[in-house]
């Protein structure tokens, strides 16, 4: 069983923000909404500072309260991946998922349903790598099979120090950060 | 004027590579060229995928655009084109919205009222097009054809210059270069004898050290140049940011020095004294091409660490540290020449202070350094020859800006149009800028255009410059028209094409339909033998064993792969009159000018006021991306970024709304505060091209500050014209 997941090179991000604009593209997200998105962290005191810019979205959590707290079982998770995905004919649109995501990833489309990064599942399955992954100018982004040991995610994970967004939840998340 | 001839400072020194035979040698076709579709009535069903190239800025990157079902749905980088690597930069990536844009120019308008009030009337392109060329005929009779001023940008104004060279025009200009890249350019000829040109000739990712001033790669965000840089990144180079602001490459840096604004020029002195000292200096590379290096090192001699300190607010220690790690990776040392290099009005001399220290590096020419560019030479269209101008251009009288040469200054333009002097200037055409942004002091602009009998605007959308246009034309998106062949000097010599994507969506006209159009209307046909754009690429092309069937289909064709490093068999040359780098500059000398650069020390703010300094941001092209659908949705503001400590003793708030006034009084629109500790306490910062004033760009009215509203003074450059703009100082203004 394949188990999907991104690692994104702090380090190498500059924060051009080029993935949310091709998951904006690829996945047509209606003009005020966004699936992912950058978030910049700046510790310490002028000019001493470290700055820690990372490209955010779903964390296709292992244990997602997005999943258990969905009352029509439109949130699920994929057959293949462990990829947290949402069924548009079956969501009420009730947020509830919304407001369990601790990582602030879904929002309600304006047709109704919640939607949120699909790890584009549909380029994924063709062999094609996230738009956002494919576009990045810096290549800090990878994404690929945890079960894999060969896979780029894999040896980076073993090679480089990480971190994953809220470990505290316990959700078991699926996106990290190199550092 | 002087040795510095206009043929020699355009040129690139690598060789050009002619095309015969290399249409056989051509690797696979791009993947995009296949069709997957069926046709039903007019509109191809399925996925088509068009090679092109992008204009959302001058980098012009080889793409891919998606049209699904008749509709554009996304461009992607084209793999083959060796600007993109199969990768667009974010603008580039939201490019396809500009043909979303609501707010959109459709048919031809007319001003209806006084220039400047913004009311309009829509005409056809015959009735605007016959006012246009009447008015020019008229200007030629009673001014000669030079009172015509052309203000373009990018490569979609071609076809517009050569109408205004078949007229009869010398003065064709850009803000490019003396609201830009000039001094840097004037800087590295009088050193080298040659430009950086564009894209610059940096070898980023091979460099071990690369030194960054001002620089903010990663916010500024041309293409290639970023890629690199990440690559230099992932390859743990020494990394040096100097900055008075802790940029996004700061965070990537080995050394972080937030330097005082405006004594860059005392910190490379500083640097440049401690490699010559210590004797750091690649010798046999300054031995064998040096020209007045023992005077240079006699100038420099007491500017040691010690007296920048004062100066610069950098510890000498770190002075002497990171020249040592400079000097340490040398020859691959890469202090980037920067591009936007208009400061404080010393800049050709700043520029040259650059170009010195990598020439004791030893880094022109050489790998991690700059490499020798290659470009494809492909013969221009067969026209008759241009009429000649007696009186030369009018941006510079008497050549009062003697290193100038190469290129016109836009702002000598301007200033002609207001004083009539070397000769009066009547008649403007601007095509895609925003003078409104692009030029210093707004009051200078809107003075010289109250000065024309003609006032013309070319632009998709309804730019803040359209509203005191007489006539504006509105051109199709990029991604609805061809436009001249791309073949900058790069890596690797290419060639790419611009193919329409999609169809204009109202009464829009590509550049070259205008250009060869008005043309006609002047009786000037003969320059435009050609029926349409078709005819005229593909007769270009196959004049270079080419053909624009190759080119629909691929997109880009890249030439055979040459050395470009010293290391590699190719030894600069340097087109100076000596020959050789010019440490001390006897042609600086003979002007009166200093032959060794020196610092100047710059005005000050006074007390409570801020020195302003504007940069880029990843998702917007100047003034001309912000009511792009997709991009405004990144960004539709800007923030002043504001010290915290200053935030704190002003009582100001991040997410608060403030103004700025200047010390001429000028108030800027509301803006957002950010306060930060990512900024000294001297100065505060915002993106440029907010705070946009024309009402029918409705999406971007007024959402932020504008930078160029708030730079009523500049400080010319002696040397080449250049508008040194961060000299304006301002102070806090709460909304009522």
């Amino acid at each position: 069983m394949a188990r999907f997941a991104m690692v994104i090179d702090t380090k190498k991000c500059v924060g051009c923000m080029d993935c949310v604009v091709a998951c904006k593209t690829e996945n047509n997200v209606p003009e005020g909404y966004n699936r992912d998105w950058i978030t910049q962290e700046a510790f310490g005191n002028f000019p001493n500072i470290q700055l820690e810019i990372r490209s955010e979205r779903c964390n296709h959590c292992e244990n997602s309260p997005c999943v258990s707290s969905c009352p029509t079982g439109a949130s699920h998770y994929h057959d293949i991946g462990g990829v947290v995905l949402v069924n548009h004919d079956e969501c009420i649109g009730c947020k509830a998922c919304v407001a369990s995501c601790p990582y602030d990833a879904r929002f309600i489309h304006p047709d109704g349903y919640a939607d949120k990064c699909t790890f584009c599942i549909h380029r994924v399955e063709k062999g094609d790598k996230p738009a956002c992954v494919s576009v990045c100018p810096t290549n800090c982004m990878y994404f690929g099979d945890l079960e894999d040991p060969n896979s780029d995610v894999s040896k980076l994970l073993k090679s480089r120090k990480w971190h994953t967004l809220h470990p505290e939840a316990g959700t078991n998340p699926h996106v990290f950060y190199l550092t | 004027m002087n040795s510095l001839s206009r043929r020699r400072f355009l040129k690139i020194s690598g060789a050009t590579i002619a095309f015969a035979g290399a249409a056989t040698s051509m690797g696979t076709f791009v993947k995009g060229a296949e069709k997957v579709e069926e046709k039903t009535g007019s509109i191809v069903k399925g996925i088509q995928k068009i090679p092109t190239y992008c204009d959302v800025c001058f980098w012009k990157c080889g793409a891919i655009a998606y049209v699904k079902d008749g509709n554009l749905w996304k461009i992607e980088g084209n793999p083959d084109d060796p600007l993109s690597n199969g990768r667009l930069c974010p603008r580039g990536t939201g490019g396809i919205g500009a043909s979303f844009d609501k707010d959109r120019l459709r048919a031809p308008l007319m001003r209806k009222s006084v220039r400047g009030e913004d009311k309009w009337v829509e005409v056809t392109w015959d009735e605007a097009l016959g006012y246009i060329a009447d008015k020019m005929k008229k200007i030629k009779v009673e001014y000669g054809p030079e009172a015509m001023a052309l203000f373009s940008h990018g490569v979609g104004g071609n076809f517009f210059k050569h109408t205004i060279k078949a007229y009869g025009s010398p003065n064709i200009t850009a803000p490019s270069f003396a609201q830009c890249r000039g001094p840097r350019e004037t800087g590295f000829e009088l050193t080298f004898g040659d430009v950086l040109g564009s894209p610059e000739r940096t070898d980023i990712k091979n460099a071990k050290c690369l030194v960054l001033l001002g620089s903010h790669l990663g916010e500024n965000m041309h293409n290639t140049q970023v890629q690199e840089f990440a690559e230099a990144v992932e390859n743990d180079a020494s990394i040096i940011v100097v900055d008075p602001r802790f940029s996004v490459a700061a965070s990537k840096a080995k050394y972080f020095l937030p330097i005082k604004p405006g004594t860059d020029m005392a910190l490379l002195l500083a640097w440049m004294n401690v490699i010559v000292k210590e004797e750091l200096y690649d010798k046999e590379y300054v031995e064998k091409f040096e020209f007045g290096f023992e005077q240079f090192a006699a100038e420099i001699a007491e500017n040691t660490p010690e007296w920048a300190y004062p100066v610069t607010g950098i510890d000498p220690k770190v002075i002497r540290e990171t020249a040592r790690e400079m000097a340490k990776n040398k020859p691959a040392s890469l202090v980037h020449p920067g591009r936007h290099t208009t400061w404080y009005g010393d800049d050709a001399q700043r520029s040259r202070a650059i170009a010195l220290l990598n020439a004791l590096l030893g880094s022109w020419g050489r790998k991690g350094g700059f490499y020798t560019p290659y470009s494809t030479r492909i013969p221009g269209y067969p026209y008759p020859a241009y009429p000649k101008s007696e009186k030369g251009t009018a941006d510079n009288p008497n050549h009062k800006y003697p290193f100038a040469e190469g290129e016109l200054i836009s702002t000598g333009l301007r200033e002609a149009t207001i004083t009539g002097n070397p000769y009066p200037i009547k008649g403007w055409l601007v095509y895609a800028t925003n003078l409104m942004q692009s030029l210093p002091n707004r009051e200078e602009t809107i003075k010289a255009i109250q000065n024309l009998d003609l006032m013309v605007v070319v632009d998709v959308v309804p730019s803040e410059i359209t509203g005191w246009a007489d006539v504006v034309l509105p051109e199709s998106t990029y991604l609805e028209r061809y436009d001249d062949l791309n073949t900058a000097p790069f890596r690797e010599s290419f060639v790419s094409l611009r193919q329409p994507v999609i169809d204009s969506p109202n009464d829009q006209k590509p550049n070259w339909w205008m250009a060869k159009k008005l043309a006609e209307k002047l009786g000037l046909g003969n320059y435009y033998p050609w029926k349409n754009i078709e005819e005229y690429l593909d007769t270009r092309l196959k004049s270079a064993g080419l053909s624009l069937e190759i080119m629909k289909k691929k997109g880009v064709v890249k030439g055979p792969k040459q050395p470009i490093f010293y290391e590699d068999g190719v030894p600069p040359v340097f087109w100076t009159p000596s020959g050789k780098i010019e440490f001390y500059s006897l042609r600086l000398k003979e002007h009166g000018f200093d032959p060794v650069p020196k610092f100047t020390k710059h005005e000050e703010p006074p007390a409570g006021y801020f020195r302003l300094l504007f940069g880029r941001a990843p998702v917007h092209t100047f003034a001309k991306t912000q009511s792009n659908p997709i991009l405004k949705d990144m960004m539709e503001e800007n923030e002043l970024w504001v010290n915290n400590d200053i935030a704190r003793r002003y009582g100001l708030k991040s997410g608060q709304y403030i103004k700025l006034k200047n010390t001429d009084g000028i108030v800027s629109n509301k803006i957002k505060v950010k306060a930060t500790e990512r900024i000294r306490t001297d100065c505060v910062y915002m993106v440029h091209g907010f705070g946009q004033n024309s009402k029918r760009l409705r999406s971007t009215f007024l959402k932020g500050a504008s930078d160029s509203q708030l730079v009523t003074k500049y400080n010319t450059d002696p040397l080449m014209g250049g508008t040194g703009m961060n000299v304006n100082f301002v102070t806090f203004e709460w909304e009522a």
